[in-house]
């Protein structure tokens, strides 16, 4: 990581948007499965949403391979937690500063990490959720969202969103966000992850699809009224 | 025998002879005028019994609000309306102009206009213009053969849609169309999609912003809501606004002269006809 002089200028294989919401007992994350290699679909079994130890789930849209080195990163910064053994361990707050810190190192060599992280976790009953982009910029929301997600589940976020969700109901707001990226958003695939992290711990689970429809009349004969027309 | 040739000025289309001293001229330090584009959320719906056309009222040049309860809702015909994004006076006139040649078009035929008249018109137009004209328009209309809505785009091709938006916020406003867009919704399912719609781009773009404007077409006629929505109030501190009584301003001297004394009227000659 440290010494090889790198020329990252343009990401290869990348993952689209992860969005993620706090709701009342933690956070869910939601990402697809999608790698895309320019403009194919080149590996449809990625998984962009991992588990930090305990307590923290880490998002990531953005070039694949960096991703992969921020996550070995992250277990070695877990396992010297854990060799402390001193009963205490980090909680999301501490591996985003620290994550910040090191996107923002990154940047100002001129050599940055290709990738927006979403990183949330609940510690001691205390929600976080956050963001770091490949530039260093970070915050934290109620709801956050990478790539194309800002601009087509940030407004749904921003209306639909309540303090104290269910489970049920923040699922269900996760989903209705993801099936617009699949209509809208070219490099996603109709295969999606989602991670839930709570007091009780972290369940990441298997790839699922959703239904779709285009059973719209409007669809079937576009040209209906105006023969001849396109 | 001398061959004398004559210079005529082309038929139609842009003459792009200055362009090669805009860019050099651009390259020297010169600095351009701004557009005044209306940065915009533009959308439409077909429900039940016709169309919903929905805007916001931000007009932008550059990074200035220049017009913060604009129309961007264009008249076509009694039965047709267009929405407009991209630069104002592009949208502007090529709406009027479509508008007059259906007027025209209405009286050489004896027929109320139909949706895809006006889309021909327009995407001919703009076609033949190679882009240069930025117009992009979401154009709705209940004719005869039912109710249309079409999105005509700046180079000229065109989509057929069941809901459609444009313009900056057109990414903000289809999130809300794709989660909540139902077929054969009433009037009042409509406007409240529509609206949340633009009020999406409202607040999620900074191209688009100030009012909701409406417009629903049906086969009875054409209603039009200016300002159906007006989500951003001005919120004044003092509660009769900025009234200030005399005595705000400390007043050293006043000196009243009379008017009439400066006018002096003299009586003239009358002019001598010859």
């Amino acid at each position: 990581m440290g010494s090889v002089v790198r020329c990252d200028r343009y990401p290869y294989v990348t993952g689209s948007s992860v969005l993620g919401i706090k709701y009342k007992d933690g956070i869910l994350l939601a990402s697809d499965t999608a790698g895309c290699y320019g403009s194919t679909v080149r590996y449809k079994s990625v998984e962009r949403l991992k588990r930090i130890g305990d307590n923290t789930i880490l998002g990531a849209s953005g070039e694949i391979s960096d991703f992969q080195a921020i996550t070995n990163l992250l277990d070695e910064l877990i396992t010297e937690d854990w060799m402390w053994d001193d009963g205490n361990k980090l909680g999301p707050f501490e591996i985003h500063n620290y994550l910040n810190r090191v996107m923002y190192n990154r940047r100002n060599k001129f050599d940055p990490l290709w990738n927006s992280l979403v990183l949330g976790g609940i510690k001691k009953g205390k929600k976080y959720l956050g963001m770091v982009s490949m530039i260093g910029v970070h915050f934290q929301d109620n709801h956050v969202a990478t790539g194309f997600g800002n601009h087509l589940a940030r407004p749904i976020f921003r209306d639909e969103w309540k303090e104290d969700m269910t489970l049920e109901e923040g699922v269900k707001l996760l989903e209705k966000c993801l099936l617009v990226l699949f209509y809208r958003d070219r490099s996603a695939i109709n295969k999606f992850q989602m991670a839930n992290v709570t007091e009780g711990g972290i369940t990441i689970t298997e790839p699922f699809a959703l239904k779709v429809n285009w059973e719209l009349e409007a669809f079937r004969n576009p040209t209906k009224g105006a023969e001849g027309s396109w | 025998m001398t061959k004398t040739t004559i210079d005529l000025p082309p038929k139609g289309g842009f003459s792009f002879d200055l362009c090669r001293r805009n860019a050099f001229l651009e390259s020297q330090g010169t600095k351009m005028p701004k557009f005044r584009k209306t940065g915009t959320t533009i959308v439409g719906l077909v429900f039940k019994d016709g169309v919903i056309l929905g805007a916001d009222t931000r007009a932008t040049e550059g990074e200035i609000v220049c017009d913060k309860n604009c129309e961007k809702i264009h008249y076509l015909a009694p039965n047709i309306s267009c929405c407009g994004a991209g630069t104002a006076a592009d949208t502007e006139n090529v709406t009027d102009m479509v508008s007059s040649q259906l007027e025209l078009h209405r009286y050489a035929t004896g027929r109320d206009s139909r949706v895809v008249t006006a889309l021909t018109m327009l995407k001919s137009h703009l076609f033949g213009y190679q882009g240069a004209v930025s117009a992009a328009l979401v154009l709705g209309g209940v004719d005869v053969t039912g109710p249309h809505l079409h999105a005509v785009y700046p180079h000229g091709s065109t989509d057929t849609l069941p809901f459609a938006t444009m313009g900056s916020g057109s990414l903000a406003a289809m999130a809300m169309f794709e989660s909540r867009f139902k077929e054969g919704m009433t009037r009042e399912e409509g406007i409240e999609v529509v609206c949340a719609a633009i009020c999406a781009g409202i607040f999620n773009d900074l191209g688009s912003g100030s009012n909701v404007d409406l417009c629903v077409i049906t086969k009875g006629g054409k209603e039009y809501l200016r300002n159906y929505q007006q989500p951003n109030p001005r919120s004044y501190t003092h509660s009769k606004g900025y009234h200030f009584t005399s005595g705000h301003t400390a007043i050293l001297s006043s000196k009243i002269r009379a008017l009439r004394n400066q006018v002096r009227v003299v009586e003239g000659d009358v002019m001598e006809e010859e």
